[in-house]
């Protein structure tokens, strides 16, 4: 579904990412650990289309993407989360929901401006999507508050609704766990794999191995911009190069 | 119409001051929209003066019907805007502000030496913008009824905007235009969109205002224009639609507010000197001093409707103070 091929990213003379080499396989959930610094959300930015690679491929779905804009990524069947929420504060949580399934509508301004019933249409069919996701993420009684105003656990679901509202094929997470208790990452976990179900391919970034553990078929360990291992989640744990990175070698 | 002035004169607006309220509060507008999709832009001013001499070339010259004359500045400052919000847009926030004020002196140098230029490329004298002493003894046309129309129209391509895909869109793009990619929004087209709307917005206005006065100047769409009119937006507040029509209407009024007040009269007397030479002065003063206060007290303009919603709680709870509200 994704396929990294020897993706490299320079900053100046900082190189984040070195011809790094990753496999999405379809309907799975991959999982991308890494100390900090390690160059993950560069990474994510880069497949998401906000930066771009100095050089390698990046191929979603049958689309090279390394060159394409954002938007366009999203519509291919792309979303994402963000490490630090990004929700557009001063909207409500159903103006989130609406406002993020832009890809699938048609209504241009003449159509709104003469109340065709295209745009009626088009817009009650984003208000049931959106309700939908409300419903799924226990967000139904919060829905005309603004976004900013909400508690970070409800921020946190809410910022994964809005990814699903884009009608995704793939969803990249960024340390969706970040900030949670062990219960609020467990039951954000059954939300994982109830989108596994569901047919998505899945991205997740975490520090989090219980997180790692529950939901993860496959593991990718990033340190300096470098892939150190690729294997199941069992087999990672017990790599010693990787125990090295997270940890530190003993003189 | 008539009667309608009989009742707000005795109050100073007569119809050529409400006349340019109408137009104060449509550029309001044209600005509102730009920075409704995130644009921090000056151009307005330029794309009013491309509104007001393209329709006036067009009416005297021409012998055009008016309201295809008022079309044709429209479609004329929706061009013009077009093709440089290619350069100008990759621009952003302050950058923004500085290249379109850059335009509207770059068009302003431009009307004034027009008629040179065409000299020199057609080789033939003619009269066409009239250079630094403008264009003189234009018909009259505009009428209050006219200003109505058009300020309706626009409130309403705007309340409309506001509830439609492409408004959302803008909506998420002034709030983060990074995330706004990533939901799938085309930011560079929907900004350039906007940008186009608000100049096509203001150069009806231009058109309209052109065919009011008899005369058109290019120091009337200067710089000191353009920070008029962003003035109305900021005075008014950018957070509703109502912001810079209220804003446009209370600069706009001003003049006969401290004309009422004898504002010039007074500080003179306090200064012991008479000061009704600076008329102007004072009054740009007055507009300095409400603006600083605006922005210090009320940073969401004077007709935000969450200041007024708490002032009203207040008041209420002023007259029940049995039940405590935490508003």
């Amino acid at each position: 579904m994704l396929e990294l091929r020897e993706v490299t990213k320079n900053y100046g003379g900082l190189r984040s990412l070195d011809s790094v080499n990753l496999h999405a396989e379809a309907e799975m959930i991959t999982g991308l650990i890494g100390p900090n610094g390690a160059g993950k959300t560069t990474m994510i930015n880069c497949i998401s289309g906000l930066d771009h690679p100095t050089s390698g491929e990046i191929i979603f779905d049958g689309h090279s993407i390394e060159r394409t804009p954002a938007h366009r990524i999203t519509g291919y069947g792309l979303a994402r989360t963000y490490q630090n929420i990004r929700l557009f504060n001063q909207m409500s949580v159903l103006e989130n929901l609406i406002v993020a399934q832009h890809s699938d509508g048609r209504a241009t301004l003449v159509e709104a401006l003469f109340f065709l019933p295209s745009h009626l249409r088009e817009y009650r069919q984003q208000r049931e999507r959106a309700f939908e996701l409300l419903e799924r993420f226990h967000l139904m009684n919060v829905k005309d508050a603004p976004a900013g105003s909400l508690p970070y656990g409800d921020q946190r679901r809410l910022e994964m609704a809005r990814a699903l509202a884009t009608n995704p094929k793939m969803i990249l997470l960024d340390e969706p766990t970040a900030g949670m208790n062990p219960i609020e990452t467990h039951e954000l976990g059954e939300h994982i794999l109830q989108m596994k179900e569901d047919g998505l391919t899945i991205l997740v970034i975490e520090h989090d191995m219980s997180l790692i553990s529950q939901v993860c078929d496959e593991v990718y360990v990033l340190n300096f911009g470098v892939i150190i291992a690729n294997d199941t989640v069992e087999n990672i744990k017990q790599n010693e190069e990787v125990i090295v990175a997270y940890l530190g070698r003993e003189d | 119409m008539e009667f309608i002035f009989d009742l707000l004169t005795p109050y100073g607006i007569t119809e050529n001051t409400f006349q340019n309220m109408l137009i104060a509060a449509i550029l309001g507008i044209s600005i509102y929209i730009t920075l409704y999709a995130g644009l921090f832009s000056l151009a307005n001013a330029g794309f009013m003066a491309t509104g007001a001499y393209v329709s006036v070339i067009l009416t005297t010259r021409y012998e055009w019907d008016f309201l295809l004359a008022v079309g044709a500045g429209i479609i004329a400052a929706g061009l013009i805007s077009a093709i440089i919000s290619v350069p100008v847009l990759r621009l952003s926030d302050i950058y923004l502000a500085i290249a379109t004020i850059g335009f509207g002196e770059i068009l302003v140098v431009l009307l004034r030496n027009f008629d040179r230029i065409y000299e020199l490329i057609v080789n033939k004298e003619e009269t066409i913008t009239g250079g630094a002493t403008g264009i003189k003894g234009i018909p009259v046309i505009t009428t209050t009824e006219y200003l109505l129309l058009y300020l309706g129209i626009v409130v309403f391509l705007m309340v409309r905007l506001h509830r439609s895909r492409f408004g959302r869109a803008l909506v998420a793009i002034r709030q983060d235009n990074k995330v706004a990619a990533n939901m799938g929004i085309n930011v560079v087209y929907y900004q350039n969109m906007a940008f186009i709307l608000g100049a096509m917005i203001a150069g009806g206005a231009g058109a309209l205002h052109g065919h009011l006065n008899r005369i058109i100047l290019p120091e009337n769409y200067g710089f000191d224009r353009a920070v008029d009119i962003l003035t109305f937006a900021v005075l008014g507040g950018t957070t509703t639609i109502i912001g810079p029509i209220v804003g446009g209407f209370i600069i706009a009024y001003l003049p006969e507010i401290l004309r009422r007040t004898d504002l010039v009269g007074l500080l003179g007397d306090i200064f012991g000197t008479d000061l009704g030479r600076y008329q102007a002065n004072v009054r740009d003063m007055t507009v300095g001093m409400i603006l600083l206060g605006v922005i210090v007290f009320l940073p969401q303009g004077i007709a935000s409707p969450a200041m007024w919603r708490r002032v009203a709680n207040r008041i209420w709870n002023l007259f029940n103070p049995a039940e405590k509200s935490d508003a």
